[in-house]
């Protein structure tokens, strides 16, 4: 994208795979992302035709489990995190008004991983069938199924999951150590500080899954007896270490939506945030409670009342937080100027959306309550609208309100509208009736259902809503396609408030020409009503120190996965094999220095005369 | 000699501290720590979940010798002592002696390891094979983990080392002997947790 | 379908919890109706016009509103789980369960009070239903006298199940190596449908069974004649059913017990001639019954019951079998 002198050395495909660069790293998750999100929503419709009429014969039984672990672990590993992940790499240095991140390999290697680990589950489909016990993966039922199903999934998460851990790690000390001149973290734009809370939790969560991961290997392939009840193992351990991981897995989801929303809503409300305060601390509230609130995926796995009372009230208290959000958001538009644009259109459908989401999700909280909710479709309802109603309009608005500045060209308005709506209400048809078909007795995770149960008309309205959400993204995929044309007026198309809409569009490798001096909270909207319009410099032109691109990150996430085909076929020599090549090349990157390079003034001055 | 490869005259007081870089590594090693922290807090709930469970093979009190695991204690508690001096040295600019205590923790590290692999085996050979219970599965699995925690500590402080055997100290180098240490300190601090979790818990109650 | 719905409670355990669910429904519509209300007017009010361009004040936030919108949910909330963790402790009390909390909770009166305690194994994919004190073993059909109250203690053999009966009471997890347990009554004489709630495999969706409530002298004749069948009750009427127990004793008695007599892989089948349904889910009729014995796993995938071709069992053994199960009863 952008036309470095480096870049032209070599060619385009090789310059990709080096990259180190925190935008070109965001692009590529985005695709990788999206090519995930489209498999998990292929898989999705196939369970929706096999559920469309009672005891259909579409797919099997054991292909349908395969489908449903297969489409929640690519939805939430390889859809929904790398989308945000792609926003957040692209973004957030450009809001903080960085050059790059703290650790430019680093993230290349931890885009490189969640591809490696991406393709390493999707590789069970074509060797004899994917994992099949959910995406939770309960043991005994994972540590006893058959086949290799499961070991790829233990094994490709383990992989996506260290660059996860990662890349967390790096938009941590990103945001600490790398903020302009001025901008303090009370004047961090929301999505920054949502990035910042959502890293947090990745890495104080992420380690329990990879022990929960650990010791369904260490069953399977090893002989442990962790989950072996006749040699004296527990499975319910596995379940709180799950969800250790899995509640702040949720909030890991919705947190970075929360921070677009608190974007795109006052810029299109031509008003600052209301409660900018408030909303930082509700955001941290809800990552701390995050991690106080797991056991209540556990209400029916007999812990005792004592417990599920105590679980019960800390989960209900995230709704205090949340009512926070929702009304400060409110109240932004409250007296504004709102334009209807794409991008704001999947913001403020989010609001009632969500509200809906979070209502069940208190009646949830009732643990009493969720005797009869536990594990029917009324769960698969929740959820599906916090994820789509929250974290998947929040994808969506994102794309539509960042692509001029990720891509140098709009998106077409109309299509996006039609786009929206279609999504819209496909979305609510498919979920809406699933939570009476959840008390009319219909648990989740079923491969069919009997007729006469009364049970056919909601399913069939369920699965024509779910045809109509996939016909609706083929739409999106048209207007990447043919809005290409429109590029003009993308530095800054929505009179923007924060530094990236400050950068050219397509942004330059090195971001800011200068480092931008921040005055005040939306810095660049601050500029535009009090200064110039144009970020005062905080530093005089300079050569600009730039680090090189690396091969070896994808070397490493090759040894790793070959080391994973190891494990999962039990074969000690490959094991040795990749974990050999992959600790070599982490030797190489140890002992090889990266001096970098330099841009020089010239060159910069050229191309700010071109922007 | 000495002289020639220091020069104190050049680098700042926190010489892993004085670039953008060594920040950001010292920071984000922090962070990484506290990943890490979780890992091992999760691997400790399994085990005081299963430590009970050994039915069918030895439990803690058949096999634990708290003579064994005290020498173990020390020789990676002097280990960290002797890091914590080539820091102090590397603060002074002396990079020679710096390398000497580093290679002290090398080699305590090594008898460390040395003892804790015998350990397992003679285990091993008193009938608690890794698939024999729960407990067994728990125990080598955190203990195990620990282990090699250890072995890539001193993998990574020896490649250091050789790597940097003649450069003197740099500000490219000091942020990276910095980590290292804190690392071993890290795991310094859970082998004191896993002495006083599996081994007094195991022997006392 | 009526009686198998949480929305239509049967019994006082599905009442309590959709009292619950209800209270919070009516809190939770209010939460919903206000910030619509709020919504829609913010977006009809604050459009942007056509021509208009001023630029909004930029308002930073008010402290009282937080505050206002900080408290109101905290009342809401407390509305909600005060209620909750009362009838949370009242669905714990079990009065027979024998974990710890449950001891304590028990009143002394009711410690006296008739229980009819059955232990539901959840088994890759059926229910296996034990009665300790009456030593009775059933497969499937669960009996319960009306109006008493029953403790069903949880266990499973293989993987996680799920007890899920929606018009008598919420679920609790079957789970391997950890007996949990919950209680439930029904008032009216019935049958209600029972459904595993918890992936456990490929036949999940089909590990269904049947919750009879009949009134407790019917279940003390069934209770009798299951733990220790009339001669009257197991002898086979008719030579056809004669040769048919020859074949069961030759093919099917080894998993299925008839009385004391059989193993126990399989569901009991003393009283097999009184159900409505083959394996949980398939009308019971002739047809049915031979394209299970023919084919189990077409019909039920990954279950363990082997299938027996016509060089095992010919057409004729077949129809003798048929003949002799359908008169496996014990209610006559």
């Amino acid at each position: 994208m952008s036309n470095s002198t480096a870049a032209s050395k070599k060619s385009v495909l090789y310059d990709w795979l080096t990259t180190v660069d925190h935008k070109k790293i965001g692009i590529m998750y985005f695709f990788g992302g999206l090519f995930f999100f489209t498999i998990a929503g292929i898989e999705a419709m196939l369970m929706r035709i096999q559920l469309m009429f009672p005891e259909m014969g579409f797919v099997g039984e054991q292909t349908f489990n395969e489908l449903l672990t297969m489409h929640g672990t690519t939805m939430l590993f390889l859809a929904a995190m790398p989308l945000f992940f792609a926003f957040m790499n692209f973004v957030v240095p450009l809001q903080i008004g960085a050059r790059d991140v703290a650790f430019p390999f680093i993230n290349s290697l931890g885009l490189w991983l969640f591809i490696f680990g991406g393709i390493i589950l999707n590789i069970s489909w074509m060797t004899g069938g994917g994992p099949d016990a959910g995406w939770t993966a309960y043991t005994p039922l994972s540590t006893t199924s058959g086949g290799h199903g499961v070991d790829y999934y233990v094994m490709g998460l383990q992989v996506a999951g260290a660059g996860t851990l990662m890349s967390a790690i790096n938009f941590l000390v990103t945001i600490v150590n790398m903020r302009a001149p001025g901008m303090s973290m009370m004047r961090m734009p929301l999505f920054t500080w949502t990035t910042f809370v959502t890293s947090m939790l990745i890495l104080f969560a992420f380690p329990a899954l990879t022990i929960g991961l650990l010791l369904i290997m260490l069953d399977r392939i090893f002989g442990g007896a962790f989950f072996d009840v006749a040699l004296g193992g527990n499975v319910v351990i596995y379940q709180h270490l799950f969800w250790i991981f899995g509640h702040p897995e949720v909030y890991i989801l919705i947190l970075p939506a929360f921070g677009i929303f608190s974007e795109v809503i006052p810029t299109f409300a031509k008003k600052r945030l209301f409660g900018y305060t408030a909303m930082v601390f509700a955001t941290m509230i809800i990552g701390f409670l995050g991690f106080m609130v797991w056991a209540h995926h556990m209400f029916t796995v007999g812990m005792g009342p004592v417990a599920n009372a105590i679980f019960a009230v800390a989960t209900m208290a995230i709704a205090v937080p949340t009512g926070i959000k929702i009304f400060n958001w409110l109240l932004t538009l409250w007296g504004g100027r709102i334009k209807f644009t794409t991008a704001n259109l999947f913001a403020l459908a989010f609001i009632p959306s969500f509200v809906l989401g979070g209502v069940t999700g208190v009646q949830l909280a009732m643990s009493a309550a969720d005797y009869q909710f536990h594990d029917t479709y009324f769960v698969v309802a929740h959820f599906h609208y916090v994820i789509i109603g929250g974290s998947v309009l929040g994808i969506f608005s994102a794309t539509f309100y960042w692509w001029p500045k990720m891509f140098g060209y709009r998106l077409s308005e109309t299509l996006g509208k039609w786009f929206f709506w279609l999504f819209l209400i496909g979305f609510h048809l498919t979920f809406f009736v699933q939570h009476f078909l959840g008390l009319m007795g219909m648990p989740r995770r079923v491969g069919s259902y009997l007729d006469g149960q009364g049970l056919n008309e909601m399913n069939f309205i369920s699965s024509m809503g779910a045809f109509l959400m996939g016909f609706a993204f083929i739409l999106l995929v048209i207007n990447v396609l043919v809005s290409r044309k429109n590029t003009d007026n993308v530095q800054d198309p929505w009179d923007g408030r924060t530094l990236e809409w400050a950068t050219t569009s397509p942004v330059q490798e090195y971001n800011f020409a200068q480092t931008p001096l921040v005055r005040d909270l939306d810095a660049f909207w601050y500029e535009k009503m009090e200064g110039d319009g144009r970020m005062k410099a905080a530093e005089p032109l300079d050569d600009i120190h730039m680090p090189n691109g690396s091969i070896l990150p994808i070397f490493i996430s090759l040894g790793f996965s070959i080391l994973a085909f190891g494990v999962i076929y039990s074969q000690w020599w490959l094991m040795i094999v990749g974990g050999v090549f992959m600790f070599s090349m982490m030797f190489i990157r140890s002992i090889k220095e990266d001096h970098g390079y330099h841009i020089p003034v010239s060159e910069i001055k050229k191309e700010k005369g071109e922007g | 000699m000495a002289n020639e490869a220091i020069q104190p005259n050049v680098l700042p007081q926190n010489p892993e501290k004085a670039t953008l870089e060594g920040r950001n590594k010292y920071l984000g090693f922090w962070f990484f720590l506290g990943g890490e922290t979780v890992l091992f807090a999760s691997l400790f709930g399994t085990y005081l979940g299963l430590r009970n469970s050994y039915d069918g093979g030895p439990g803690p009190q058949d096999l634990f010798h708290l003579d064994l695991v005290f020498i173990m204690t020390m020789l990676l508690l002097t280990s960290s002592l002797t890091s914590v001096f080539a820091v102090i040295n590397m603060k002074k600019g002396n990079f020679k002696k710096m390398l000497t205590w580093m290679w002290g923790t090398v080699i305590l590290g090594l008898g460390f390891l040395g003892f804790e692999i015998y350990e397992f085996v003679v285990y091993y050979d008193q009938g608690l094979g890794y698939t024999v219970s729960a407990f067994a599965s728990s125990f080598y699995t955190l203990v195990g983990t620990h282990g090699a925690h250890v072995t890539f500590g001193i993998a990574w402080i020896i490649t250091l080392l050789i790597r940097y055997r003649k450069t003197g100290l740099t500000l490219a180098n000091a942020p990276k002997f910095n980590t290292a240490v804190l690392y071993w300190h890290f795991i310094d601090v859970v082998w004191v947790f896993i002495f006083t979790v599996v081994y007094l818990l195991g022997v006392g109650g | 379908m009526e009686n198998l719905s949480a929305l239509d409670p049967r019994g006082p355990v599905a009442e309590m919890q959709l009292d619950l669910i209800m209270l919070s429904l009516y809190v939770m519509i209010f939460v919903i109706i206000v910030v619509f209300a709020i919504f829609t007017y913010v977006l009809v009010k604050f459009r942007e016009k056509p021509g208009d361009t001023h630029i909004p004040k930029q308002v930073h936030g008010n402290r009282a509103l937080e505050f206002i919108w900080t408290v109101i949910p905290i009342i809401l909330l407390l509305i909600l789980a005060v209620p909750n963790v009362m009838t949370q402790f009242t669905l714990a009390d079990s009065g027979g369960a024998d974990d710890d909390v449950d001891q304590e909770l028990i009143d002394e009166d009711e410690e006296a009070e008739d229980v009819v305690r059955i232990e539901a194994h959840g088994h890759q994919f059926w229910w296996e239903f034990i009665y300790p004190d009456l030593d009775i073993n059933a497969g499937q059909d669960m009996y319960i006298p009306t109006d008493t109250r029953v403790v069903v203690e949880l266990e499973a053999s293989d993987v996680i199940h799920s007890f899920w009966v929606p018009a008598l009471a919420g679920k609790t997890d079957n789970v391997p190596g950890i007996t949990n347990s919950l209680w439930l009554e029904a008032p009216e004489e019935g049958v209600y449908y029972g459904k595993c709630t918890e992936l456990c495999g490929a036949s999940h969706w089909l590990m269904d069974f049947k919750v009879l409530a009949v009134d407790p002298d019917t279940f003390d004749t069934w209770a009798e004649n299951m733990a220790e069948p009339d001669e009257e009750l197991t002898e086979p009427e008719g030579e056809v059913a004669v040769e048919g127990r020859e074949v069961f004793e030759n093919n099917c008695i080894q998993c299925h017990a008839v009385g004391d007599e059989g193993g126990p892989v399989g569901p009991n089948f003393t009283n097999f001639g009184e159900r409505t349904v083959i394996a949980g889910f398939l009308d019971y009729n002739e047809e049915n019954l031979v394209d299970w014995i023919r084919d189990p796993d077409s019909l039920k995938p990954d279950n363990e019951m082997p299938a027996f071709d016509e060089n095992t069992i010919s057409d004729d053994e077949m129809d003798a079998l048929v003949e002799y199960v359908n008169e496996l009863k014990v209610l006559e």
